[in-house]
């Protein structure tokens, strides 16, 4: 218990005022990390060689609508691959804003689980390469995990989308036309 | 009709980047799937994975009953592993609760996933090598993970969506001839393990597609927050049983198996020897099985027996309010990994105190597996996305949610 709390001291040092709050539950870790230039303080966990927090499990979100302010919260679970301690970094993130660093740039497998959480959360990541819906299609409405979005919400059927523009019409069409070409030069 | 005489230069064929759409149902990809690839003749430049066409709001679904009720839908995720998902889930709450399960509960849900583990690792590897043309190999694969199955249903009276694990405890006891038949199976496996190896460790044709294709580093598997077979075939030692222990595996003597390369493979190899370190677990475990209760014994989590359901007013109330209110787990926030098939599999979950969760989320180790996926095939040729994606071994229910 003292070894786990003294570790949450170092973290404090490290991070100085980043850190908002520490606290312990069932043995887990939590920092409460400032959302402003989060991308360095999130440098400073993974470079540092007495946290060495070098390995990120996981991202998600959680939505404390009309229970909490700021509204959202983004849970990160880092690992250190060293001597597997854990370390969970809640970031609130208000309704208003709702972007955040993205992690990118440390972690390259924050891409995919990133784009889910501005998928069913609605959350921005800025600087990430290629923020795009991951599970649901282009057409949904919304986001789905967020508190206000109902459950048995029926959203319209996609109509076909046009193939005017994709490869497989492009393709075909060149394909058309050299075929054309050819047929014409043999006519003469 | 005369031949036109044109003589086709096959040596300076030009080249033109070709787009072409691998999928959403694609035969030599067991899942729903598809892979946007850019190819320039028969090398991939560049591979957009898109997943999401199983998304079935797996959490959203959970925000809506009770914890109890969740319990089947994990059997939905992975579900060549579902009793590893159902440990996961169950453990999770239960460390959110703060309890703790009897020893002979905690040997068992060892057994099951150790099981569960060996079911998966054969699926993968059966499917990877038929997918290759090696079907007699595949069938040998198969016929030993019926064999699994057939325990498995014998324990919990399904196949593949099993419920049997409980927040705090197990659905029943072990059957009275458990042993004796998984000590049965595991000696038939042994041999049709070994069939295998003779088939493929030194086939030709199977080194030469699965050998030094779909490489990852060391860095950047690591990067790519992969887990799991994937991992330690590039090198990394990291096992959720062995770096945080959680149930009883701390007291069992198992290694785990690393590679070196971090090719397909390697991750062959270390799931075949996986399923061996495995079934020596499940028989240490039952050599040194407890004897004792598998329910936690605590009236506000635990159901109270029939008799008393059906005989008494208070047993009759404290059933109803549990089926109907759920388990009051109290408010918090937890995190609980488990090593699953095909890497860790984490629940976090978010409780504020009602009686159903206020969230559920998974780390779906295939999910973020696939978020490496085009680091892994870049460069190769298209036929390698096969054994390539073989090897990740995507379940789509678990990927999709």
């Amino acid at each position: 218990m003292s070894e786990t709390s003294s570790h949450l001291q170092d973290i404090q040092d490290k991070l100085g005022h980043k850190v908002l709050e520490t606290s312990q539950f069932r043995g887990d870790d939590v920092i409460i990390l400032d959302p402003l230039e989060l991308r360095e303080t999130f440098r400073i966990l993974k470079e540092d060689s007495a946290l060495h927090f070098d390995f990120l499990s996981d991202i998600t979100a959680v939505d404390y609508w009309k229970k909490k302010e700021p509204r959202f919260e983004i849970v990160y679970q880092l690992l250190s691959l060293q001597d597997g301690k854990r370390l969970r970094v809640r970031v609130p993130v208000s309704e208003e804003s709702a972007a955040v660093d993205s992690l990118t740039p440390l972690w390259r497998g924050a891409d995919f689980m990133e784009r889910e959480v501005w998928d069913l959360f609605g959350i921005k990541f800025t600087d990430h390469p290629d923020l795009r819906r991951i599970l649901l299609y282009d057409e949904f409405k919304g986001h789905p995990l967020r508190k206000d979005y109902p459950v048995n919400l029926w959203q319209p059927r996609v109509p076909e989308r046009p193939v005017d523009g994709t490869f497989v019409d492009e393709r075909s069409r060149n394909k058309l036309l050299r075929l054309k070409k050819t047929l014409a030069s043999k006519d003469r | 009709m005369s031949v036109p005489e044109t003589k086709i230069d096959t040596k300076n064929l030009p080249a033109e980047i070709m787009e072409l759409q691998m999928g959403p149902s694609h035969p030599a990809t067991h899942g729903t799937i598809k892979f946007n690839l850019r190819l320039e003749g028969e090398k991939v430049l560049d591979c957009d994975v898109e997943v999401g066409y199983l998304h079935r709001g797996f959490a959203k679904s959970c925000e809506q009953v009770t914890w109890t009720q969740v319990i089947p839908y994990t059997d939905r995720l992975n579900y060549a592993s579902p009793l590893i998902n159902n440990v996961g889930y169950a453990m999770a709450v239960e460390k959110l609760i703060g309890a703790e399960t009897p020893p002979r509960c905690q040997y068992i849900r060892v057994i099951v996933s150790e099981l569960s583990r060996i079911f998966d690792h054969l699926t993968c590897c059966g499917m990877a090598s038929s997918e290759l043309g090696a079907i007699t190999a595949g069938f040998y694969m198969i016929e030993a993970r019926e064999m699994i199955m057939r325990i498995i249903e014998n324990l919990t009276g399904a196949r593949l969506t099993v419920t049997y694990v409980r927040i705090g405890g197990l659905k029943h006891d072990l059957p009275q001839d458990f042993a004796d038949s998984v000590n049965r199976t595991f000696k038939i496996i042994r041999k049709l393990l070994d069939d295998c190896d003779r088939l493929l460790s030194r086939n030709r044709i199977f080194i030469d597609r699965m050998s030094n294709i779909g490489v990852i580093s060391k860095e950047k598997a690591i990067s790519y927050s992969l887990t799991g077979p994937i991992l330690r075939a590039s090198g990394v030692n990291y096992d959720v049983r062995k770096t945080n222990p959680y149930l009883v595996y701390d007291q069992f003597d198992f290694d785990v198996p690393l590679g070196t390369k971090g090719d397909n493979y390697d991750r062959f190899v270390c799931r075949i020897q996986e399923i061996e370190q495995s079934m020596k677990i499940v028989e240490q475990a039952l050599k040194s099985l407890p004897v004792g209760p598998v329910w936690i014994e605590d009236p506000r989590f635990v159901l109270p027996d029939k008799e008393k359901v059906y005989n008494s007013i208070e047993g009759l109330m404290h059933h109803f309010k549990i089926i109907m209110e759920g388990i009051h787990v109290p408010p918090g926030e937890t995190y609980f990994a488990v090593e699953g098939g095909n890497g860790e599999l984490g629940f976090y979950l978010v409780s504020d105190g009602a009686g159903r969760p206020y969230r559920v989320r998974v780390r779906p180790p295939c999910f973020i597996a696939m978020g490496a996926f085009h680091e892994m095939i870049e460069g190769y040729l298209l036929a390698d996305i096969v054994p390539t994606f073989g090897m990740i071994n995507m379940i789509g229910g678990e990927c999709d949610r």
